[in-house]
């Protein structure tokens, strides 16, 4: 007998992650440059860090609210109101979770049966199909395609729709991909979900990393506050990855259903990271824009290097990603991440890790120095010369 | 052009073809602007901040607040033109409140400085003052931590 045997069925059927093998071999070497890292390049700004300590110094070390802190809620409430003009109410539409990662599991274990689908367009994060089978539905990935910068159109999703077809599981603007959806794609996205009675989860995570264009947040489309879960945290606007703060916003039932798994979970949020979240929305939008402001400079450095290297590629407009096509060298995405560890020393993740539809790609993070990019891109360039197909 | 600045205050060693993609400008643009701010006197120099200290150089650093007799006409632009003409003289900054100019100078001993200090400064007409305080540790400099043990923390490759 092995322990296997006594592996949950859901937990066997999930795929190991693609990313695992890079960091093997990248943790053997000592000159590697990563464009590997989905976090920001920055510390959390010194305020928010203060803000933690001082108030561990006053003691609050204590459990808060299952749906976190007033406090947090009142200021997350008010973000929306001024940003969205969305308005959620503090007491029965916020749930502050452990990052989005917590929050999108609840949201998945709180909509899904077992067996029903959601749909999920592809390339996307590596957690939204795992999450799905994990709570016991089944993923249904619908390629999104490059020519079309990634989007996805209603026409593409509408082939996949069953009548087991419960939700759409969205992320824009996207990790791997660095996409946007304009408010006229998100329109029609609505329409699409309504038109099928559909639950959309929308993973706004990136939602501050925009360039060139204001975010648009699906919720804030005709009619789709309440059948949204509108999913946001910290990690990636105010450089708090290890923090893992996040919230969810949605219609009081929604909420309830995250809440009732969530106390029985995870409890709460721990109240340190609620603290800094409250600076952050406080006072930390200088700093976020800041650090926009140099992802934006880095965002064209890369794409213009990338260009210049010949590889196709579409400008990304959101995240701090860009994910070039790299068919051209005749090696798959795997293959080209692996080499170009093991020959140039530049890690990077193999497009297929975030689903079929990723095959022939390969996404870089920005989220690294100038000086790091440049150096990068001069050894992918000798990289390119070596492999031409 | 604010751009520009910006970016070169904090890295100076960008190259062109960096700033012309990171800027959406054309080389030939960026050349141009970096000119105008040369010969304009915006951009003064291109400097490296060095921690002088970690190479093995002994540096001394005062801080010396003098007061002064303001002169007819030109005030305290005379004097202080005297002070920032030496070569000791890093900093000179005119002061709001209980002294009048604010000067840092760096040597190579307390002696070469108290040296600079009586033979030199202290003797120029119109100073009546001066009080010298000794640096002890740079923490910052121009905005830049001196000692920063704020590593890159991050695993090398995530999701």
């Amino acid at each position: 007998m092995s322990w296997q045997d006594k592996l949950s069925d859901s937990v066997k059927s999930v795929a190991p992650s693609g990313i695992r093998k890079f960091f093997d071999i990248a943790a053997q070497m000592k000159d590697v440059i990563s464009l590997g890292v989905g976090e920001p390049d920055f510390v959390t700004p010194w305020p928010i860090r203060e803000s933690c300590v001082y108030g561990l110094e006053r003691g609050y070390t204590s459990y808060t609210a299952n749906r976190g802190t007033l406090e947090l809620r009142q200021e997350i409430a008010n973000h929306y109101a001024e940003q969205y003009d969305l308005h959620y109410d503090v007491n029965t539409e916020i749930l502050v979770t452990v990052g989005v990662s917590e929050a999108l599991d609840l949201a998945l274990r709180a909509v899904v049966n077992p067996g029903e689908e959601v749909l999920i367009p592809e390339p996307c994060y590596v957690s939204y199909q795992a999450g799905t089978i994990l709570a016991n539905g089944i993923p249904v990935s619908v390629p999104a395609k490059i020519e079309n910068e990634f989007r996805i159109t209603p026409e593409e999703l509408e082939p996949f729709v069953t009548p087991k077809t419960k939700a759409i599981l969205i992320g824009y603007p996207n990790n791997p991909t660095g996409a946007i959806m304009e408010r006229d794609d998100l329109i029609k996205i609505a329409e699409f979900a309504e038109a099928h009675d559909l639950v959309v989860i929308s993973d706004e995570i990136y939602g501050d990393l925009t360039y060139g264009t204001i975010h648009e947040c699906f919720a804030a489309m005709p009619k789709m506050k309440d059948r949204t879960i509108l999913l946001n945290g910290f990690s990636k606007a105010y450089a708090m990855t290890g923090w893992r703060i996040g919230y969810a916003l949605g219609n009081p039932d929604f909420i309830a259903a995250m809440t009732k798994i969530h106390q029985y979970t995870i409890l709460c949020a721990p109240i340190t990271a609620q603290i800094a979240a409250v600076e952050a929305l406080r006072r930390g939008e200088k700093y976020m824009k800041k650090m926009v402001s140099d992802y934006d400079r880095r965002r064209r450095l890369i794409h213009d290097g990338l260009k210049t290297l010949g590889l196709k590629t579409f400008e990304p407009r959101g995240a701090f990603y860009i994910f070039p096509d790299i068919s051209s060298t005749g090696l798959t995405s795997e293959q080209f991440a692996e080499k170009l560890i093991v020959e140039e020393h530049v890690a990077l993740v193999p497009g297929s890790a975030f689903g079929k539809s990723g095959a022939g790609h390969v996404r870089c993070s920005y989220a690294t120095s100038v000086d790091k990019i440049s150096e990068a891109l001069n050894r992918i360039e000798h990289f390119l010369k070596n492999h031409k197909a | 052009m604010k751009e520009i600045l910006e970016l070169l205050e904090h890295n100076s060693r960008l190259t062109t073809s960096e700033l012309a993609s990171m800027l959406q400008k054309s080389e030939y643009e960026i050349e141009k602007d970096i000119a105008t701010l040369e010969r304009e006197k915006i951009i003064l120099s291109y400097g490296a901040l060095i921690n002088w200290e970690k190479f093995g150089e002994d540096v001394v650093t005062a801080v010396i607040e003098i007061n002064l007799t303001p002169q007819r006409e030109v005030g305290f632009d005379a004097i202080a033109e005297r002070i920032f003409r030496f070569d000791e003289v890093r900093t000179v900054y005119l002061m709001s409140g209980n002294f009048d100019l604010l000067v840092i100078i760096e040597g190579k001993s307390l002696k070469d400085i108290a040296n600079f200090v009586a033979k030199r400064l202290a003797p120029i007409e119109g100073i009546t003052q001066t009080r010298s305080h000794f640096m002890l540790k740079a923490y910052k400099k121009d905005g830049i931590i001196i000692e920063d043990n704020e590593k890159d923390r991050r695993l090398v490759v995530t999701p």
